[in-house]
């Protein structure tokens, strides 16, 4: 008798395995809740609040998504990756969607079979040091002990950078962000390495910021964005453009105060194709109508959002930079609704 | 003359395969054979079968490749442009070193502590019970973590050696104790420095052949040599002897602060020391109670016999009750070793570049090649297990009863 049980559980994960590899989509309909992989914790870009609920940059990209499918911004299983558990935890199936500070690579997106969707944010990869050690650029930093968050691309930019230029230094690999940030204020490393979004957020979180210093140079490019699994282009479809929308409500004038008004109908196609007042783009997805509405609405387009997690107005402080659309000299450009 | 055949010659029928005892067994156990080899079969395919449907295959091909990022303690020549292999071979050789010091020293500890627990002081009882109950119902991890937090809150950053009145300052202007480790002189060998080690090596070989005349004195003619100082004399007059004649050719090279860092010298890395004496001490107190257990199984009468003849009791644990009981702790002993061997493993938790995080970390991370790594280090820690069990055992077999 237990050994049959035994036998039919294994048989049916063996078939559920098989299942969950075509169909992302319906699985999330079905389970009525979006499993998406986050970050364990980075202030501003993914962090529980003091009530609980998780919130901020790369979050919002996952509510989105979710309210565009299931129509509720909260029906999501947060699920906590660290720089190792990430990529195991998307190709298993154990997340639909990993919106976690990603950098796309090359080989991540062909060898390890992924499909990135888009950028949400362009960064690139700094230094911090303590404003005691007089340093001022990363070129002085030969000899120097360089605290990483281990499995992440930093870790190789880090070896490139100081090969290129003809430095040494002393790599401690640490597993997570918040053990870094322990080792760094206690001295036990001089630098603390990592993208400069992630430095700004950590510092942001320090108790007297002003004593630390984010060195001028970028020593590499971190496009980063979410990914899904290669294979499930509709699903690939669905998060790409969900992310294309919040990008383009910016471009289009569309925030949340005014959404409800030009949802009725404007004298604007390309509004009217977005909030689903024209056309069948949300029937091509999968969805209804009014999919990117509803995505939009959770918090704003990607403006809002940058605004109220990451932006100059927040602890963390992130100038738009390269985030700026491409009207006002920056990287985002969404490719039209139509 | 009586008249008895033999009972008919049965041939085999299939129904004996279960009915018949003397086949039974095998019907049985050749069909639960054939169920776990089904079983790995269907376990096997189903992963090919999933990998081919997300287009992966099984590859080894990343271990000749660029490892890409640096590893900070090494034992052979690294760096960023080294294979993955390569990467592979220092943390395997990372974990030996671990395992190695850790296994010594928890010996050490676990031995003292096993006899100091059956000592007739109270205090020294109770604080040997309170080491072996605090240590080993905590969890090693939380220790290696509590040594490592503790080394960097409380000891000094190299910063503090800077200045004209320093924060903090060597201890004998030789060795500087940081919160990112030790850094000790580290020895220069000149010309004429290896025969000062043959000597060296020589006294040693010498102690031992003393110690071997003196015993056999004592049992051949009950004449008693003194040991302690002249086995000291042998080990250390020659080698100093040797030292001023090669004209001093062994230096040391003290660390000084060079830049960011301490350089020169030899540098024992916090994380290493962290998760040794973690180790060491989590495993000491496991391997105290085995000595415990092994002493305690030894009949009082022994000790009372051999008091009986005079012995005083510290000759009485050296020459009677500790070489029985070693008997019955070796085998417990090496589980211990092999324990603490795979323990070593948590080594990531503190930075500490073992074959779990360059093989099982970075390497995994970087290729995404999970199932092939994992694999390799399930065959790495058997196999250095299964080594640890042949020495060990080797050793144990040296220990036995001998029955003649």
């Amino acid at each position: 008798m237990k050994q049959s049980v035994f036998f039919a559980a294994v048989t049916a994960a063996g078939l559920s395995a098989g299942a969950a590899a075509a169909g992302t989509l319906d699985d999330v309909k079905a389970r009525g809740t979006l499993n998406c992989g986050v970050t364990t914790g980075l202030v501003g870009f993914a962090a529980p609040n003091a009530n609980g609920e998780w919130e901020g940059f790369d979050v919002a990209v996952c509510r989105a998504v979710a309210a565009a499918v299931l129509s509720d911004p909260t029906a999501i299983e947060f699920v906590p990756t660290t720089g190792k558990t990430r990529f195991t935890a998307l190709a298993s199936g154990e997340i639909d969607m990993l919106a976690r500070n990603t950098t796309w690579t090359f080989t991540r997106d062909v060898d390890l079979k992924f499909e990135f969707t888009g950028v949400n944010y362009y960064d690139g990869q700094g230094f911090m040091v303590p404003k005691a050690l007089g340093v001022s650029s990363a070129k002085e930093l030969d000899g120097a002990t360089v605290c990483i968050q281990t499995g992440t691309t930093t870790e190789l930019n880090l070896a490139d950078y100081f090969r290129k230029n003809n430095m040494d230094y002393e790599p401690v690999p640490i597993e997570t962000n918040a053990e870094s940030q322990q080792q760094y204020l206690a001295g036990a490393c001089d630098v603390y390495t990592t993208d400069r979004s992630g430095l700004a957020a950590t510092r942001a979180s320090f108790e007297t910021p002003s004593d630390h210093v984010i060195l001028p140079e970028t020593i590499s490019k971190e496009p980063l964005g979410p990914l899904v699994r290669h294979g499930d282009n509709e699903w690939g479809d669905l998060v790409r453009w969900t992310l294309n929308a919040l990008i383009a409500a910016e471009e289009l004038g569309i925030t949340s105060a005014n959404i409800e008004e030009l949802a009725k109908g404007t004298n604007r196609p390309e509004v009217n194709r977005l909030l689903g007042t024209e056309g069948t783009l949300g029937e091509m997805l999968g969805l209804d109508k009014e999919w990117a509405k509803r995505a939009i609405m959770v918090g704003g387009n990607y403006g809002e959002l940058f605004a109220k997690n990451i932006g100059e107005s927040t602890p963390i402080g992130l100038a738009r930079g390269l985030n700026a659309q491409w009207t006002e000299g920056g990287l985002l450009y969404a490719p039209p609704f139509r | 003359m009586t008249t008895l055949t033999d009972p008919p010659e049965e041939s085999f029928r299939l129904s004996m395969l279960i009915n018949d005892t003397r086949y039974r067994a095998y019907t049985f156990q050749f069909i639960a054979l054939l169920l776990l080899i089904m079983f790995m079969s269907y376990l096997g395919w189903n992963l090919v079968q999933n990998l081919a449907e997300r287009g992966q295959d099984i590859s080894y091909r990343f271990l000749g490749e660029p490892a890409g990022y640096d590893i900070n303690q090494s034992v052979i020549e690294y760096d960023s442009q080294s294979t993955h292999l390569r990467a592979s071979i220092v943390g395997v050789l990372n974990t030996i070193i671990v395992a190695f010091l850790g296994c010594v020293t928890a010996t050490i500890l676990g031995v003292a502590a096993g006899v100091l627990r059956l000592s007739p002081n109270w205090l020294v009882r109770k604080l040997m019970a309170a080491y072996v109950e605090a240590f080993r119902n905590v969890p090693v991890l939380i220790w290696i973590l509590i040594i490592f937090s503790i080394m960097t809150a409380a000891m000094p950053a190299p910063s503090a050696f800077r200045g004209e009145t320093p924060d903090a300052s060597m201890v004998f202007d030789a060795m500087a104790f940081t919160n990112r480790g030790v850094y000790l002189p580290a020895p220069i060998w000149g010309s004429g420095s290896l025969a000062v080690i043959l000597v060296f090596v020589a006294s040693v070989i010498g102690v031992f052949a003393y110690r071997r005349y003196a015993t056999k004195l004592l049992y051949d003619t009950g004449k008693l040599l003194p040991m302690g100082w002249p086995s000291l004399a042998i080990l250390v007059l020659p080698p100093v002897l040797a030292y001023y004649l090669m004209g001093q050719p062994i230096s040391l090279e003290y660390p000084e602060l060079k830049g960011f860092n301490f350089g020169g010298g030899i540098h024992i890395r916090g994380s290493l020391i962290a998760l040794w004496f973690a180790l060491a001490i989590y495993t000491g107190a496991f391997i105290a109670e085995n000595v415990r257990a092994g002493i305690q199984a030894i009949s009082r009468g022994q000790t009372e016999a051999a008091a009986s003849l005079g012995l005083r009791p510290r000759r009485i644990m050296n020459l009677v009750i500790l070489p029985q009981a070693l008997r019955i702790v070796i085998p417990p002993v090496i589980s211990q070793y092999l324990n603490l061997t795979k323990n070593s493993s948590l080594a990531i938790a503190v930075g500490y570049m073992d074959v779990t995080g360059t093989l099982g970390g970075i390497t995994l991370n970087q290729t995404g090649r999970a199932i092939e790594t994992v694999l390799m280090l399930m065959l790495f820690y058997l196999f250095i297990s299964l080594a640890i069990s042949a020495v060990m055992n080797l050793y144990n077999n040296s220990m036995k009863l001998k029955e003649r």
